[in-house]
């Protein structure tokens, strides 16, 4: 597969939330107004571009089968995958706590911004499953792995952005009371993941 | 709070789901069929109960610092070991859950409870809580799966129900939209409509 092509399916067909539903909480917690969901987009796709490829290399040099064989020959049949979701959660939480610490120090007007997002990135799905699916699809080398992590950010940044702004129009019009808020929200996220459907069997 | 209520509110005035609006991320993906949905229910409610039950246990010894990296080994710990036990004795449900046990440690209910409750109340009620949330979530989680393996395969548990009845013989269709994606969430949002209509006080200004 080439980058073009990871870059593209990863945005549209298999975006992380209209696809697979993933940093779905929050997306709907946070989606009320174009400028904080933007930010939450950014440090989003950040983070998942640092943890990738990090976790590739985990990956391919000490978790999957047999990664150990670099190390000595007899280490060959070890199996070390059992532990991967430790070590990718580790992983992630210790980079955002880093980039936490980075981007307060060098500019604090970004981490104005960021602030409270930061430190819940570590538990959102979409850069857990970044990881995972990372392990799950095989990707051939640390560009490809890299490539999808951008793709994906880059979905999700639209997602949540497109919702947002939909919301900030929602506000003048006249929807069931009980249907306000969340259900409204959910349903559209559902049309627009019919929408985003179309682009399925898309190649370049 | 008696214990009673830690059960019975998450049920519907603080379901998880529908209310606190968490753990939406993987409830929605596992629910095209009913088995993949019970099983998912199955481990959340063992992890959320077990990591409620320990985090309550160290809570006096947790650093606030570094609380939220405790409560993440913890969760993880245990979803690896929900994760191999499903690979040892189910593996066809393991794959077709693929990623998704994985992201229990991300679940926001897990987290959610952790952060609300098991830091600072003792381990009966945290189990109980534990319990009550996870149950809470099953019963939106089985809803989905029930209606969209019914609707969308005309099976239930890979039951052929339709078949049986003969409906396909008077022309009915399978309604192929009920097993794609978008539809999982247009049935939450109908089901939260539905319960926010019965229940007056949960309407959002």
């Amino acid at each position: 597969m080439d980058y073009v092509n990871i870059f593209i399916k990863s945005i549209f067909v298999d975006n992380m939330i209209f696809a697979f539903f993933l940093g779905m909480c929050s997306y709907l917690a946070v989606s009320k107004t174009v400028k904080t969901s933007a930010g939450l987009g950014i440090a989003v796709l950040f983070v998942l571009i640092i943890t990738v490829p990090i976790n590739y290399l985990l990956n391919k040099y000490f978790l999957a089968d047999g990664a150990l064989a670099w190390l000595s020959p007899s280490l060959a049949n070890v199996d070390l995958s059992f532990l991967s979701l430790i070590m990718f959660i580790a992983v992630i939480a210790a980079i955002v706590q880093m980039v936490e610490m980075i981007v307060e120090k060098f500019s604090p007007a970004l981490y104005n911004s960021l602030g409270i997002f930061l430190p819940l990135i570590a538990v959102n799905c979409a850069v857990m499953s970044g990881s995972l699916f990372m392990q799950e699809r095989g990707y051939q080398n640390i560009g490809e792995a890299t490539v999808f992590a951008l793709g994906s950010g880059v979905g999700w940044f639209i997602a949540i952005v497109a919702i947002a702004a939909i919301r900030e129009k929602l506000r003048y019009s006249h929807i069931p009371p009980a249907l306000r808020g969340v259900g409204i929200t959910f349903i559209i996220t559902g049309l627009m993941g019919l929408a985003f459907m179309s682009f399925m069997g898309f190649k370049l | 709070m008696k214990n009673i209520d830690l059960i019975k509110l998450p049920f519907n005035k603080q379901n998880p789901i529908t209310v606190q609006v968490l753990g939406v991320c993987s409830c929605l993906a596992v629910t095209a069929q009913l088995k993949p949905a019970v099983v998912m229910s199955l481990s959340v409610i063992v992890v959320v109960m077990l990591s409620n039950l320990i985090v309550s246990l160290l809570r006096n010894t947790i650093p606030p610092r570094i609380r939220i990296i405790v409560q993440l080994v913890v969760v993880s710990t245990l979803v690896v070991l929900v994760d191999q036990v499903l690979k040892a004795f189910m593996y066809d449900v393991s794959k077709q859950l693929s990623v998704f046990v994985g992201l229990i440690i991300t679940n926001c209910i897990v987290m959610g409870r952790l952060e609300a409750f098991a830091m600072v109340q003792k381990p009966w009620p945290s189990l109980l809580d534990g319990l009550g949330n996870g149950l809470g979530y099953s019963v939106i989680l089985i809803a989905l799966g029930f209606l969209r393996e019914l609707f969308g395969s005309g099976t239930l548990w890979g039951y052929p129900v339709a078949e049986k009845l003969g409906l396909y013989s008077l022309g009915y269709e399978n309604n192929g939209l009920m097993i794609m994606p978008p539809m999982a969430l247009i049935l939450t949002g109908l089901i939260i409509w539905w319960q926010r209509a019965k229940n007056k006080d949960l309407i959002e200004q």
